[in-house]
């Protein structure tokens, strides 16, 4: 059964294929359902491999395919091939399923666009390329879906490219990624040096048997690797491009920018833990740090945010960066079980956020919301389910893969372990205040023409009363069954994600006992003993009530005004992007335009005036010379003609 | 002489003259449109697509017929001046095929595409002895031959910047002229300075044969080293490499949209060809020894035309210094010297000629709908023209070198090649990977997305014909991406055999160690199970005696 792996790839392709050639009259809903619908059969055939390898001996759980050689070149062989594993199937499957339920959603949510049928063209195209990534044999295959994901990323978000922030956004988030991309090459191009091969099964060969792979190479291409990985999934200083990617319609946030792209950073250093387990402490090191400032720095900006889709991308962020820390200490389980249980909560809650939206007429500021509860019930109850989730309150999945990275950063360090606890906290409180903003409380969008929100206001009281000039009135639905639908699936697995590894015992470890063939004994096992663990555990659940709790007393109780709670600063992530932006425009502008001064005064300059002065000289010493060069031209055809006919006679054929 | 008697297998046998058809059918054709009336414009256009179709077509069969080995093939020799020892002498190996094809197809293309806007005699008369031309620069494994050639070409484009461009057309044109001139004049006293000391060194009669200078060294070290600066300063500014470039961004922006297609398209490989078929292979010891300058100078060129093309106010001349960025790359692996860099440059130099081809005629359509280049004056283009947009898209996909599309082949193995060469190198080559996407995505940005100004008309999309153009191309680029095997191993014996030369005669023992290859292993699936019999062994301690050594 696991030679289908290859067709799993080959559906999405189809279904771009067959869109961008008669997607148009297909038209709508057609083309978006031919589009869920091969999607979706990638995902049957994704069950039915894994059920495949499943019923195999935990070490025969791997499946090879070579389809053609596409790069080869002196030493270098580069197989398009496949690697069925159960790292790739597990990512397979969750991305193949979650990619379901969202092109279905977007069905309706992208009802009426004019480019309907090309939004699912890129769609399927995302989702192919999705999974070349993780299912190449060979880092260049996972290259190639790495930089064609970021491709699609481009084109979606900038989809509504009229407007000039939308065209921005897309183009920082290509170019961004790409500054990553320049680490995962010269990763590449460090192992193809060292071991002349860049498949995954060589690359491990050459380490785990027959050390080619010194710690000093290693390292270095750990932290390269990073760089990569830092950059597809956002991690401080390269975050900056997913805030803005927001720009995209929503289903677009939760499939890419949320559940699975810019998970690739994770999968992409949990495939080669090989590599990692050889380099040097200070690199993997260097991995959980990133990870817990990121998780740290974007969780506090999410604090302060007022765009519903804002606070999701920091969250985002965030969780991500609690991806990475379990990565860096190690504990790859953990990591890829945060990685699933995220991609349902977070792609439940952006398609709840869509939802909202959707009913609010594209309001997306959270001040105009309020009371929406009672007109969208369904998306309201499922978009509470995903808040328990990822607030990390039991028995809700993001609690159990959560209390697993906490871990990995108790294993690392204490003081890790508080800050990343205390990132838990603020997940807690800025995904309450969401709930609370939206779905409870005063309708805001009851009050009739409530004129624009000034970024710079920060009382929403201010803001919404007084100015009674009607303009709209926004009488929130609930959304269509296509809509809510997906809300409800994707709440149902946020809720029960959990089970795939429970620690209470190892046979209720799925997921660890699953992958651990593929870690090569490098999954580090934490020492800390069964008491302390359940004392972590009850920690963590004492902070998410704190959490919650807090953001009762502000945002239900109004014991505090939420003003104090969202300082400018925090608004505005800490200003690092402010700061970038003037960077760019400033001194990094003033390089790039002197360069170009550079070369047209100085180079061509030079240039100009040597032959000036050359002309100068000619016009001096014209005797012989006509001093034009349309002569000489001529004069050199009529000298090539007579070569010519010279060579034609000359020759005998 | 007899290190290269393989040649007369291949030349053997009396058919058809392959090369001496490519060369000289151009010619035909462009004695044939100036002998028709002036009046009959269509008549003209027919004719010239009619040859150079021709010689299209003679290039696919080339392409079919030809054999996956390093010999030069359809072999065509016949002697000239026999006192001087100039030879009518030429061949096609791995490394010339495609540029040989390319030039085959793209004149033809050009020519179907793109109607001159006056004097259409002269112009077509032009474009086909500029094809003739071209091809002979490709074949010509004479030196003299490939002298003749290598000026033949300037004439032509001469004419075309100068009479069918646009703006400051003359400037542009006589500065292209004298530039690459100067550069000429040089190869000239170079190219005849080391035929007569290679005949007075070696005791032969006077050649200017390719294959008997190269096989048979014979000029000292110093002599060859200073020759070869003669060489590589002519192609050094045909390429053009930085710092003599500024002809470059002239001619491109005034040249009228088939000049500039096929000046990127062909012309600006003359010089790379030039470096890799003359530089290497004449001088193996001088291009070792000067290679840490070419790589610094492709590795500046990457980076210099990639920031300058950034800041460029006008879309052609952002394209052009694109290009410098492009041939920078196809420099560096050259002198990389190593099988994939050189591979990687040769695959670099067709991808280049077919997606900056590709692009001055995406340029050239809006220009000729919007009248303008000016980048501030263009916006949402797409909106209205959603088939150029996308034609735009995929083509500039290419160029930024987007795994899947043709770019990224040739980019990656020169990158690969020069890391091994030199690693520091291509680390900050490899930054020009991201400037790249920053300087076409914000062009494609200002032009394609945004509000068109509504005071302008609506553009019109491509027309079936632009559309059926263009087909091809975008074929190529996809195809070359995703398969690129069959080109890569008609390329490859060629490039294995100059670079067991260049290693050959460098300097011994200052080449690299050769990379380590991994014992074939048979599957991930082999390694998981070894692993797990070995856990009991704990660690990994390296078992040497394992796995598939070779």
């Amino acid at each position: 059964m696991q030679e289908l792996v290859c067709f799993i790839p080959l559906f999405p392709l189809l279904g771009f294929l067959l869109l961008a050639l008669v997607g148009k009259r297909l038209g709508e809903p057609a083309s978006g359902w031919l589009a869920t619908m091969m999607v979706g059969a990638s995902f049957i055939t994704a069950v039915i491999v894994f059920f495949g390898l499943r019923s195999e001996d935990s070490s025969k759980r791997i499946y090879e395919l070579e389809l053609f050689e596409w790069i080869p070149s002196g030493e270098l062989s580069v197989s398009m091939g496949f690697l069925g594993d159960p790292l790739s199937i597990t990512m397979v499957l969750f991305i193949t399923g979650v990619s379901t339920l969202i092109h279905m959603y977007a069905i309706s949510y992208m009802h009426g666009d004019p480019n309907f049928s090309k939004f699912f063209v890129y769609l399927n195209l995302f989702v192919f390329s999705m999974l070349i990534l993780v299912l190449g044999d060979n880092l260049l295959m996972t290259f190639l879906g790495w930089e064609g994901v970021g491709a699609c990323s481009y084109f979606l978000i900038s989809f509504w490219f009229d407007d000039a922030a939308n065209a921005s956004a897309g183009k920082k988030a290509f170019v961004t990624n790409r500054v990553g991309d320049w680490g995962f090459m010269v990763a590449m191009f460090f192992i193809f040096f060292k071991v002349g091969s860049l498949k995954y099964s060589d690359i491990f060969a050459s380490i785990i048997e027959e050390n080619l792979i010194s710690q000093v190479t290693a390292t270095v291409i750990v932290v390269m690797l990073f760089i990569g990985a830092a950059g597809k999934s956002a991690q401080f200083p390269l975050y900056l491009w997913l805030p803005d990617a927001m720009a995209g319609p929503t289903p677009v946030s939760a499939l890419i920018h949320a559940a699975t792209m810019v998970t690739s950073g994770v999968y992409l250093l949990t495939r080669m833990n090989p590599v990692l387990a050889e380099a040097s402490e200070w690199s993997t090191n260097l991995i959980w740090i990133v990870g817990l400032i990121t998780a740290l720095y974007a969780a506090a900006a999410a604090v302060a945010q007022n765009d519903i889709k804002k606070v999701l991308a920091y969250s985002t962020v965030s969780q991500l960066g609690f991806m990475f820390v379990a990565v860096g200490s190690g504990l790859y389980v953990a990591a890829i079980f945060h990685m699933i249980t995220h991609a349902f909560f977070k792609a439940l809650l952006f398609l709840g956020a869509g939802s909202v939206i959707h009913g609010m007429h594209h309001e997306q500021d959270m001040r105009r919301y309020g009371g929406l509860a009672k007109a969208m019930p369904i998306t309201a109850a499922t978009f509470i389910l995903g808040w328990l989730a990822i607030a990390g309150v039991p028995p809700f999945s993001g609690f159990w893969s959560k209390d697993e990275v906490l871990l990995a950063a108790w294993n690392e360090n204490k003081i890790a372990w508080v800050l990343l606890l205390f990132a838990a906290v603020l997940t807690a409180f800025y995904m309450s205040r969401l709930v609370f903003m939206t779905f409870f409380g005063k309708p805001k969008w009851a009050e009739a023409g409530s004129p624009q929100i000034e970024d710079e206001d920060q009382s929403h009281e201010a803001s919404t009363e007084g100015h009674a000039n009607e303009h709209e009135v926004i009488e929130p639905k609930e959304s269509p069954w296509l809509m809510t639908l997906p809300l409800v699936a994707l709440s149902l697995l946020a809720v029960i994600a959990g089970v795939l590894n429970l620690p209470f015992s190892h046979d209720t470890k799925f997921l660890e006992t699953w992958l651990e063939p593929i870690l090569f004994g490098n999954e580090v096992h934490v020492s800390a003993s069964g008491s302390t663990k359940w004392i972590l555990a009850m920690v963590a659940i004492a902070g998410a009530t704190f959490g919650i709790g807090f953001a009762v007393y502000v945002y239900r109780l109004n014991r505090i005004t939420p003003e104090t709670m969202e300082p400018k600063i925090l608004r505005d992530a800490w200003g690092f992007d402010q700061w970038v932006s003037k960077f760019m425009d400033g001194p990094g502008k003033k390089l790039f335009t002197s360069i170009t001064w550079f070369d047209k005064n100085i180079i061509d300059g030079a240039v100009n005036s040597t032959g000036r002065l050359t002309e100068q000289i000619g016009t001096k010493m014209r005797v012989l010379q006509t001093g034009l060069v349309r002569t000489y031209a001529l004069g050199m055809v009529l000298g090539s003609i007579v070569v010519v006919i010279y060579f034609i006679t000359r020759m005998n054929f | 002489m007899g290190s290269f008697a393989f040649l007369s297998l291949a030349a053997s046998g009396p058919s058809f003259p392959t090369i001496p058809a490519l060369v000289i059918l151009p010619i035909i054709g462009a004695l044939t449109v100036a002998l028709t009336p002036s009046a009959r414009v269509g008549l003209h256009k027919l004719l010239a697509t009619l040859f150079s179709g021709i010689v299209g077509a003679i290039s696919v069969w080339v392409l079919a017929a030809f054999e996956s080995n390093s010999d030069f093939q359809f072999v065509s020799e016949r002697t000239w001046v026999e006192s001087l020892g100039i030879q009518w002498f030429a061949g096609i190996d791995g490394i010339s095929l495609f540029l040989v094809v390319l030039t085959g197809l793209l004149f033809p293309l050009t020519i179907v595409a793109i109607n001159p806007s006056h004097d259409h005699k002269a112009y077509y008369v032009w474009l086909l002895l500029l094809q003739s031309g071209c091809m002979g620069v490709f074949v010509a494994l004479d030196l003299f031959m490939f002298f003749v050639f290598f000026e033949i070409v300037l004439i032509p484009m001469y004419f075309l910047i100068g009479k069918w461009g646009h703006g400051n057309a003359k400037y542009a044109a006589t500065k292209f002229f004298l530039y690459t001139m100067l550069g000429s004049a040089i190869m000239l006293v170079s190219i005849i300075a080391l035929a007569s000391l290679h005949s007075r060194d070696s005791g032969n009669d006077l050649t200017f044969n390719l294959l008997e200078i190269a096989e048979n060294p014979a000029i000292s070290t110093t002599t060859g080293r200073i020759l070869f600066l003669g060489f590589a300063l002519a192609f050094a500014v045909k390429v053009p490499l930085f710092p003599v470039h500024t002809w470059l961004p002239d001619a491109h922006t005034e040249a009228p949209t088939a000049g500039s297609v096929i000046l990127a398209g062909v012309m600006l490989k003359l010089g790379t060809y030039g470096f890799i078929r003359f530089g290497l292979y004449l001088f193996p010891e001088a291009s070792h020894f000067f290679a840490p300058l070419f790589l610094t100078l492709g590795v500046l060129g990457i980076l210099y035309g990639a920031v300058v093309a950034t800041m460029q106010s006008d879309l052609k001349r952002l394209v052009a210094y694109s290009s410098i960025a492009h041939l920078g790359f196809i420099i560096l692996g050259t002198f990389a010297l190593n099988t994939q860099g050189i591979q990687g440059a040769t695959v670099q130099m067709i991808n280049h000629g077919i997606s900056t081809g590709a692009l001055f005629l995406l340029v050239g359509i809006i220009y000729e709908r919007k009248h303008t280049r000016e980048i501030a004056n263009l916006g949402g283009i797409q909106k209205s023209a959603p088939i150029l947009a996308g034609a735009f898209t995929i083509v500039m996909l290419s160029s930024i070198g987007l795994p899947g599309l043709n770019g990224f082949v040739g980019e990656f193995l020169i990158l690969l090649g020069a890391f091994t060469a030199n690693r520091w190198w291509a680390v900050v080559a490899a930054v020009g990977v991201i400037l790249a996407a920053l300087y076409l995505l914000w062009a494609y940005q200002r032009v394609f997305h945004g509000q068109a100004d509504p005071s302008d008309e609506e553009i019109k999309d491509l027309t079936h014909w632009e559309r059926l153009i263009l087909v091809p191309l975008i074929v190529a680029i996809v195809y070359l991406g995703i398969y690129p095997k069959p080109m890569l191993n008609r390329i490859e014996p060629a490039v294995d055999r100059l670079v067991a030369h260049v290693e050959e005669h460098a300097e011994e023992g200052r080449f690299r160690e050769p990379t380590p290859t991994v014992g074939v292993r048979s599957s991930f699936a082999d390694l998981v199970e070894n692993f797990e019999h070995h856990e009991d062994h704990h660690g990994h301690d390296s078992h040497h005696d394992e796995g598939g050594h070779e």
